[in-house]
C-alpha cells in the first residue's frame, strides 16, 4: 500500500439543489434572510423554551425582529466596519443579532460565554469591539469589569435584565430598548434595512471567530460571507438538508461549528434552530424537540452512552437481558442496514423486532427518534461508542474540520462510514499531505486572515492558497483521510520508536472510567500517562463494589481504582502490541490525578482539549516522578474555584506500573 | 449592589409584643418584642435552643403563645392557625426540609399555589373551562418561579432524588409560590457548601429586591447574616438580648459573650 499511497484528493461541487437555485442572487446572510422571509414565510426559524413552553418565530418574524435590531444598532451609532461582540448562551435573539450586525455592515464577534473576564477582555480588545450584546447579568458583570481597561467598548446591550434594576450606567441598554429605537428609525425611513443590506457584498467579513487556542493567545479567524455561505451550501447539498430539518443549538455560539450548523446551514436550507432552556436542560429539550439533524462532539456521545449504560445496570433483570440480547444483534446487523448493505432476512426480521422492543424506545428516550443525520468531530470517537449509535439506527458520521476552513474539510458520505477515518474531502475541497505528514487543504471556506496577526496568517496560509492544518494524517486505500495527531505532537521515544500521544490518550479515553488522559514520552525511554477518572462512571462502579469514598481525590487515590485503571491501561497496551509501529510505545507507568483537569485552571481549552505543554509544566514533579521510577509523587497546585477565587491543593499520589506485551504476531486483520 | 441597594424600607409590617411561650415547665420565649419593617431582611440569631424556631412558629401561627400580641398588617391577634397565617400572606421554609419527596419540583411548587386556587375539587378534576384557565395561570406562576430560581433542569425530577442544596431551593420556590408578603426562612443555608450558600444568598437578595418581599430568617452562618440582613435580633435562653443593625449587634458585649464567644 505504501508505494501507491495517495497524497492528495479533491471532490467537485455537487452543485444542484433547490437551495442553490433559490439563493442564486444572495451573496450575504442578510440577503438570504430576506429571501427566506419570502420563501419560507410562516415556517419556523427560531425556537426557544420560555417558562416551560416552546416559543416559535417564523422566518418572516425573524426578519422583522432583525430589521428593528439592525436599525436600533445603527441608531446607537454602529457604523460599517464596527465590531459587535456577542456574549451568551444560545439564544434566538443573539443569533438575530449576528445577522442584524451583518445587515448594517458590522462584524459580529461571538465570545465564549464561559470565558472569564480577562479572556473576554482580550477578545474585546483585539477585535476593537465598540458594542457588546450580552445575554444576562452574569455576562454584563464581566463586561463591566473589563470596560474601564478597554475604552473601545462603548455600549452594552443586554437581553435579560433580571437583577439589573439598579444598574444605572448610561451605556447599558436593554435589547427591547434598542429594538424600540430601531422601530422609530424605521418609521421615519422604511427602506433603511433593505438599502443597508443591498450594500453588503460576499467578500465582506461575515464573522470573526476566536479559536480557543491550544497554544498561546486566541486568534480571530476572519470569515467572509462567501466562506460561510458556500461552505454551508455545499454541506447541505452533500447531506440533503432541507427546510424540514429541526435542530438544537447548544454548543457555544463562539465556536465555528455552531456558527455553521445553527446559522449558516439554517439560513441556507431554511430549517428551524431550537435553543435549550438552559445548559442543564439540553437532554430534556433534545427529547422534546426531536431534532432531525444533530451535532455532538465525541465527549457528548460518550456521556449519553455512559448514562444509558448506568441506567441499564440499575434496570430489572428482564430489561437487562432484552437490552443485551438485542444490542448484540444490533451491533451485527444495525450498521449494515444503515449503510444499505445486504443483510440476511432473518437478521432483518430480528432487527425489526429489536427496533420495536429496544431500539425505538431507547432512541425516543434520548431524543433521537427523528434523527436523520448526526455528525461528530473535534476528537477521535471510540469505535464502541460510534458503533453503538449506528447500530441503533442513528446515522452518526465523522467529519474533519476547523475554524480556518469554515468547518468542512472532510465528511463521510452515507454508506461509507467508519469509526477510524474522517472521510474523503467534502465538495469543492482539495486535500494534500506533505512529506512531514501534515495535512493541507484548499476550499471556498478558506479563511481570509487572522485578525491583526499577519505573522500567524503567513505561517498558516501558503502563498498559493493552501492552509496548514497542523494535523498529521494519511489517506487510506479507500480514499478516506485518517488523522493521527497534531503534527507537532507526534514525537519519538529515546530509542526512536514513534510516539503519538493523542493516539494513546484516545485509546485510554475510550474506557468509560477514564475521562481524560495525558501521555508523555517524547525523548524518554518509555511512555507514561496521567489519568483522570470519570467521577460518574467510577463512582457508580465504586458503589456497586462497596467502595467507600469521601470525594473525587479520595476515590482517585483508592487502590481498587488503581487496579481498575491498570486493567484499562493494559488493555490499551495489548492493542498497541498488535501494531508494528506502535508496539514500543506501550504505557509503562501511570498515575491517577487527584483533581479533574479544568479549563478554569488553564489545563483544558474552552472546547475541553488538553493543553499538553501547560499540563506538563504545571505537574512537572509528577512527570519527573513517572520517569524516575519513584513509587509515589507529591504535588502542590493552585486551583481556581468557580467564583474566580484561588486556593492551593496538595496531594500525594501513587504511581503504578502496567504490564507490557510483546509484538503480537497474529496481527489483527485489517 | 448592596443589600440595601435601591429598595426602600417601609413601615412596620409585623410586630411581636411581649411574647411568652412555654411547653410545660420549659420557657421557650419570655417577653420578646421586636418588629419587622416592610421590604427589610431581618435576621433572628442566637445559640442553639435560644428560641429562634419557636419564634418563627409563633409568627406563622403554629405555636400559640401564652402571653403577648402579634400585630400583622395592623391587625392584632393571639391565636390563629398556620392556614390563616398563610392566607394572610406569611409563607415559610423549614429547618429540616418539608417537601413532598415523591412529587416533582413543579408539583411541589404548585402546592404553594394552593391558597390561590379558587375552583373546587370537582372543577379541577373536570379540568374544563374556568378550572383549566385557572390551572394554566397557576402553572405560569410556578414557571416564573422556576425560571427565577434557575431550576428548569429539575422541573420534573422527584425532589427526593435531588441534592440537599437544590431541595432547599425548591422549598424556597414553594414558599414564593404563595406570593407572600412576609417570608420566614428557617436556616435556609444550613448544611450547604460555600458555593450553595452564595447562590442562596443571591436568591434571597433577589427575592427581596425583585418582589419586594419582606424576609425574616434564622441563620447560623454569621458571615451570611452580617452580609445580607438589614437588622438583626439576638435571642438567648428565650430572651431578646440585642436588636439593631449588623454592626451594632456585632459590637454588643452581651451578644459577644452569649453567642459569638469572648474575644481572644
Amino acid at each position: 500500500m505504501d508505494g501507491s499511497q495517495r497524497t492528495s484528493m479533491s471532490r467537485p461541487a455537487i452543485g444542484r439543489s433547490r437551495a442553490r437555485a433559490r439563493l442564486a442572487g444572495c451573496d450575504t446572510f442578510p440577503k438570504v434572510l430576506i429571501a427566506n422571509a419570502k420563501d419560507f414565510a410562516g415556517r419556523p426559524a427560531s425556537r426557544e423554551k420560555d417558562l416551560g413552553i416552546w416559543q416559535t418565530w417564523t422566518w418572516d418574524q425573524v426578519l422583522e425582529e432583525t430589521r428593528k435590531l439592525a436599525a436600533g444598532l445603527s441608531a446607537l451609532g454602529a457604523r460599517r466596519g464596527d465590531k459587535i461582540a456577542i456574549v451568551g448562551d444560545n439564544r434566538p435573539r443573539l443569533y438575530w443579532t449576528m445577522c442584524a450586525a451583518q445587515a448594517i455592515g458590522c462584524t459580529p464577534v461571538p465570545v465564549y460565554q464561559d470565558a472569564i473576564a480577562a479572556e473576554m477582555g482580550f477578545v474585546i480588545d483585539n477585535a476593537g469591539a465598540r458594542f457588546a450584546v450580552a445575554e444576562d447579568q452574569e455576562q454584563v458583570d464581566k463586561l463591566l469589569q473589563i470596560k474601564d481597561a478597554h475604552p473601545n467598548l462603548e455600549t452594552i446591550v443586554f437581553e435579560d435584565g433580571r437583577g439589573m434594576r439598579h444598574y444605572t450606567q448610561p451605556f447599558l441598554l436593554s435589547f427591547d430598548k434598542v429594538q424600540e429605537m430601531g422601530a422609530v428609525l424605521l418609521a421615519r425611513d422604511p427602506g433603511f434595512f433593505e438599502r443597508e443590506v443591498s450594500q453588503t457584498k460576499g467578500g465582506d467579513i461575515a464573522v470573526m471567530l476566536y479559536t480557543s487556542g491550544t497554544t498561546g493567545q486566541p486568534k480571530g479567524v476572519v470569515l467572509s460571507h462567501t466562506n460561510v455561505l458556500v461552505t454551508s451550501l455545499n454541506a447541505c447539498e452533500l447531506d440533503n438538508l432541507t427546510e424540514d430539518e429541526e435542530t438544537l443549538a447548544y454548543l457555544p455560539m463562539a465556536w465555528v461549528g455552531d456558527h455553521i450548523f445553527s446559522l449558516g446551514q439554517s439560513y441556507v436550507a431554511g430549517f428551524a434552530v431550537g435553543c435549550p432552556e438552559s445548559g442543564a436542560t439540553v437532554m430534556t429539550d433534545l427529547r422534546e424537540l426531536g431534532p432531525t439533524y444533530f451535532f455532538a462532539p465525541p465527549r457528548i456521545w460518550e456521556n449519553i452512552l455512559t448514562t444509558v449504560m448506568i441506567r441499564m445496570e440499575d434496570a430489572g433483570a428482564i430489561k437487562r437481558w432484552l437490552f443485551k440480547r438485542f444490542m448484540d444483534h444490533a451491533k451485527r446487523a444495525g450498521p449494515a442496514l444503515l449503510d444499505g448493505k445486504p443483510v440476511a432476512l432473518l437478521d432483518r426480521l430480528l432487527y425489526r423486532l429489536g427496533d420495536l422492543l429496544v431500539y425505538a424506545p431507547l432512541r425516543n428516550t434520548l431524543g433521537f427518534s427523528r434523527i436523520r443525520l448526526a455528525y461528530t468531530a473535534g476528537e477521535a470517537i471510540g469505535p464502541d461508542i460510534f458503533d453503538f449509535y449506528r447500530s441503533l439506527g442513528v446515522n452518526v458520521k465523522q467529519l474533519y474540520g476547523m475554524t480556518e476552513a469554515s468547518v468542512f474539510i472532510c465528511i463521510q458520505p452515507d454508506g461509507e462510514v467508519r469509526p477510524d477515518t474522517v472521510g474523503p474531502p467534502g465538495p469543492e475541497v482539495e486535500v494534500k499531505i506533505e512529506e512531514s505528514g501534515e495535512v493541507l487543504f484548499k476550499s471556498p471556506g478558506v479563511f481570509q486572515a487572522y485578525y491583526k496577526n499577519d505573522k500567524a496568517t503567513a505561517e498558516t496560509k501558503t502563498p498559493d492558497g493552501w492552509v496548514r492544518t497542523g494535523d498529521a494524517g494519511f489517506f487510506g486505500a479507500d480514499g478516506h483521510l485518517r488523522i493521527v495527531d497534531r503534527a507537532k505532537d507526534v514525537g519519538r521515544l529515546a530509542d526512536g520508536t514513534l510516539f503519538a500521544p493523542k493516539y494513546l490518550e484516545n485509546k485510554l479515553k475510550f474506557f468509560p472510567y477514564i475521562k481524560e488522559a495525558v501521555a508523555f514520552g517524547a525523548g524518554k525511554d518509555f511512555a507514561a500517562a496521567f489519568i483522570n477518572i470519570d467521577l460518574a462512571a467510577v463512582g457508580n462502579w465504586a458503589e456497586r463494589n462497596g467502595i467507600v469514598y469521601g470525594g473525587y481525590a479520595e476515590l482517585a487515590a483508592h487502590p481498587e481504582v488503581y487496579k481498575l485503571i491498570k486493567g484499562c491501561v493494559e488493555q490499551v497496551n495489548r492493542d498497541l502490541s498488535r501494531e508494528t509501529t506502535l508496539v514500543g510505545s506501550q504505557i509503562r507507568r501511570f498515575l491517577v490525578l487527584h483533581k479533574e483537569l479544568d479549563a478554569d485552571d488553564g489545563e483544558l481549552t474552552r472546547t475541553r482539549k488538553v493543553r499538553r505543554n501547560f499540563v506538563q509544566d504545571r505537574y512537572l514533579p509528577l512527570v519527573d516522578a513517572l520517569f524516575s521510577g519513584a513509587p509515589r509523587a507529591h504535588i502542590e497546585t493552585e486551583v481556581t474555584f468557580e467564583d474566580g477565587r484561588k486556593g492551593r491543593l496538595q496531594a500525594d499520589m501513587g504511581i503504578a506500573e502496567a504490564e507490557r506485551y510483546p509484538l503480537d504476531v497474529l496481527k489483527k486483520a485489517s | 449592589m448592596t443589600a440595601t441597594g435601591g429598595r426602600r424600607i417601609g413601615d412596620v409590617l409585623l410586630k411581636v409584643e411581649d411574647i411568652s411561650l412555654s411547653f410545660g415547665g420549659v420557657r421557650a420565649l419570655s417577653g420578646v418584642s421586636f418588629d419587622i419593617r416592610k421590604h427589610e431582611i431581618r435576621a433572628i440569631i442566637g445559640p442553639n435552643g435560644a428560641g429562634k424556631s419557636s419564634m418563627l412558629n409563633v409568627i406563622n401561627g403554629f405555636y400559640h403563645p401564652q402571653k403577648g400580641k402579634i400585630i400583622f398588617k395592623d391587625i392584632a391577634r393571639t391565636d390563629i392557625g398556620p392556614y390563616d397565617a398563610a392566607s394572610r400572606g406569611i409563607a415559610r421554609t423549614f429547618q429540616n426540609i418539608a417537601l413532598f419527596r415523591g412529587m416533582s419540583t413543579l408539583d411541589n411548587i404548585m402546592t404553594g399555589r394552593l391558597l390561590k386556587m379558587k375552583r373546587n375539587l370537582f372543577w379541577q378534576a373536570l379540568y374544563w373551562g374556568p378550572a383549566r384557565r385557572e390551572e394554566m395561570e397557576h402553572r405560569a406562576a410556578a414557571e416564573r418561579i422556576i425560571d427565577f430560581l434557575e431550576i428548569q433542569s429539575i422541573r420534573k425530577v422527584p425532589v427526593g432524588r435531588l441534592p440537599y442544596g437544590l431541595q432547599k431551593r425548591v422549598e424556597l420556590g414553594r414558599a414564593l409560590a404563595a406570593e407572600p408578603e412576609l417570608l420566614l426562612l428557617d436556616e435556609p443555608m444550613a448544611g450547604m457548601n460555600v458555593e450553595e450558600k452564595e447562590d442562596m444568598c443571591r436568591f434571597i437578595l433577589d427575592v427581596n429586591d425583585e418582589f419586594g418581599t419582606t424576609i425574616a430568617l434564622i441563620e447560623h452562618d454569621m458571615g451570611v447574616v452580617m452580609d445580607i440582613s438589614d437588622r438583626v435580633v439576638v435571642l438567648d435562653y428565650g430572651k431578646k438580648i440585642a436588636d439593631g443593625t449588623p454592626d451594632e449587634v456585632r459590637g454588643n458585649q452581651a451578644v459577644i459573650d452569649a453567642y459569638l464567644g469572648v474575644q481572644h
